[in-house]
């Protein structure tokens, strides 16, 4: 298989593949989690401003009291890396343009530079959580194998993207290839790893806070 | 596969459910829960972190309940939850967990891990891995009536006092009233203040209330341990009272897990809703303030700080009240640093504190405690739960503090007048 064949499989049968693994995947997940269902509560509500699952939902975005000063490397860390991958897979034009072509719709984009700027900045916060999950000693005791794996499936599709932008290191053809295929990696897996936290982080927090907020415990 | 794990296992698959899976499959191990748990922060040991101490559970989840973890249990690559496993993890779930719940609300996926640890308790319980200190509450107070084996007897003596020292009397068993007022074993045993302040403070109110012969005790060691067979059995005793005296409100003691039980998990307990009210006594005494009821004398002036109990403030959500009520009899109340919703726990919540064994890791933890309180140097400690006022004092000692730990009902009856003619209703 050349450079060019690489390219035509990950972006025709891989590329099919793996969205077909996502899909399936993603609802046979959302399915086993949230059919388990559960029981209803009893005892009597007390209503409370602020106490719902949706509140929770927004809420749970900012740190908790006092927390920010206690783990500012999750925290800011956490919110540039989200931030810049979301900006990175929907404002920049190329994808952009990818995902008219797959779903036919389309909205602006960042100018390009500024977008190279972001994954930059993403890239070296990445670097930082990296270190800071050898080094704390609480992430340190918590890591398994899908700790390291999972940051490996989120910060090669960067990089790879970046070097092939860049001209880097192989051929443009294959390391545009080699992008896709990371980025193909990571959706094969995201249903079946921690990385699903993308789809039950707002389940979770509603849960939490639908929950306590009938105490009355905006959570 | 032994037959009491056998049966742990079955519990643990009973309990879960959609938040609990939800959890699991959300969890990103950022470790952010360990800085809001004071067994991590006082020992720096990262086997304290919250969602660690539910790690039998999570395999256990993922082994039966995911399509994945199934087919990896189907060819011999999970690795099975075992006897010594559970027996390892109690020290996680019961010694250094006292379900303050300061991880549920810090948490940025959102995951409820009190919550988590609270139904992994039922399976610890039903695979016989509770520690025994619990397991003994547990069974005294289903044989005896009581955690520390008080009976009748001794709550009709504790009444002959009051009523002596405070010339009130104090009704038993009395069908009508308004309120049913529920003990702790430790308010009878060594705060009988408590009695004598709710009927002083029933009287000024002109509120019509009782005790119940059948059921005075109100503290759960049952829920504690994680065993909700014996739970319905302590709570169903104070209902069957409740409705045997037709009384409108239930009245929760000085104590966080009793107001848990009572209140937030008694319905679901006995699997239907009740046709009374069940309120924390600091609830009420924010009610009878707001109502004008509770008319109080001159202030106290040394400098006092309020210790939220756990289960009643940030669990149960009951903030405002004590406050209020504080800065209604005293002239210097100041706030320790994080006080109310974020407090810190006083070590001995959730069961912890009957547990011998725990004790070194419990003082060890209560320098988080003793922190607060140095940041503020308060002259006395004002709370709304026995157990904590206990636990406090524990640890008060063992560091050699001289902070005496008082009652807010006491302290808030205490600035109540004596009454000339003693005539409550219901009497």
């Amino acid at each position: 298989m050349n450079e060019l064949q690489f390219l035509t499989w990950v972006r025709g049968p891989g590329l099919n593949l793996a969205i077909s693994i996502f899909l399936l995947g993603v609802f046979v997940r959302l399915f086993e989690i949230y059919s388990l269902g559960r029981k209803k509560d009893l005892s009597e509500p007390r209503n409370v401003g602020g106490a719902s699952g949706i509140n929770t939902v927004f809420r749970r975005s900012l740190p908790a009291e006092g927390m920010l000063k206690k783990s500012p490397i999750s925290y800011i860390g956490g919110y540039i890396f989200h931030i810049g991958l979301a900006i990175i897979v929907f404002l920049f034009v190329p994808h952009i343009k990818f995902f008219q072509g797959l779903l036919g719709i389309s909205w602006p984009g960042l100018p390009s530079q500024l977008v190279e700027f972001v994954t930059i900045v993403t890239i070296v916060t990445m670097l930082v959580i990296l270190l800071d999950r050898i080094t704390n000693p609480v992430k340190r005791y918590l890591s398994t194998f899908q700790d390291w794996f999972t940051w490996a499936l989120t910060f090669l599709p960067v990089l790879t993207g970046w070097l092939a932008v860049r001209h880097l290191l192989l051929p443009y053809t294959t390391m545009l290839a080699v992008h896709i295929l990371m980025v193909e990696l990571l959706l094969v897996f995201l249903p079946f790893t921690k990385l699903f936290h993308a789809f039950t982080v707002f389940g979770s927090r509603w849960f939490n806070g639908t929950v306590n907020g009938h105490k009355g415990v905006a959570v | 596969m032994s037959a009491s794990l056998e049966k742990g296992v079955r519990v643990l698959k009973e309990v879960i459910d959609a938040p609990i899976a939800s959890y699991f499959s959300s969890c990103v191990h950022c470790g952010l829960c360990a800085e809001a748990c004071l067994f991590y922060t006082e020992t720096g040991d990262p086997k304290y972190t919250p969602i660690h101490k539910l790690e039998p559970m999570r395999r256990l989840y993922e082994q039966e309940y995911t399509v994945l973890g199934r087919l990896k249990k189907l060819i011999g690559l999970s690795k099975a939850v075992t006897d010594a496993e559970l027996d390892e993890w109690r020290e996680l779930v019961y010694n250094s967990c006292t379900l303050c719940g300061r991880c549920s609300v810090v948490c940025p996926v959102g995951n409820d891990i009190v919550y988590m640890v609270r139904k992994f308790r039922e399976g610890m319980s039903a695979s016989g891995n509770a520690p025994e200190g619990i397991k003994g509450a547990a069974n005294r107070t289903i044989t005896i009536g009581s955690p520390m084996g008080v009976k009748l007897p001794a709550v009709k003596a504790q009444m002959r006092h009051v009523e002596a020292d405070y010339g009130l009397p104090i009704p038993m068993d009395v069908e009508g009233a308004e309120y049913l007022v529920m003990l702790s074993s430790m308010e009878i045993m060594n705060f009988p203040e408590y009695l004598g302040a709710i009927a002083k403070i029933m009287n000024q109110a002109g509120k019509s209330w009782t005790l119940c012969s059948t059921a005075f005790e109100a503290t759960n060691a049952g829920m504690q341990i994680g065993n909700s067979d014996l739970a319905r059995v302590i709570v169903s005793r104070i209902v069957e009272a409740a409705e045997k005296l037709k009384v409108k409100t239930v009245i929760s003691p000085e104590c966080g897990h009793a107001y848990t039980a009572l209140r937030l998990e008694g319905a679901n307990l006995m699997g239907r809703s009740f046709g009374f009210k069940v309120r924390h006594i600091i609830e009420v005494l924010g009610e009878f303030q707001e109502q004008g009821l509770l008319k109080t004398e001159g202030f106290e002036t040394d400098r006092l700080t309020f210790h939220d109990p756990c289960q009643l403030a940030r669990r149960g959500g009951v903030i405002k009240q004590q406050r209020g009520l504080m800065n209604m009899v005293a002239k210097n109340f100041v706030e320790m640093p994080d006080a109310g919703f974020m407090n810190w726990c006083c070590g001995g919540g959730g069961g912890a504190s009957a547990i011998e064994e725990g004790e070194e890791l419990r003082m060890e933890a209560f320098k988080k405690k003793k922190s607060q309180f140095d940041a503020v140097k308060p002259d006395r400690v004002v709370t709304a739960c026995a157990n904590c006022r206990i636990v406090m004092e524990e640890g008060l000692e063992h560091y050699k503090m001289n902070l005496p730990v008082v009652g807010l009902t006491e302290m808030i009856a205490d600035h109540i007048p004596n009454p000339v003619v003693a005539k409550p209703e219901g009497s």
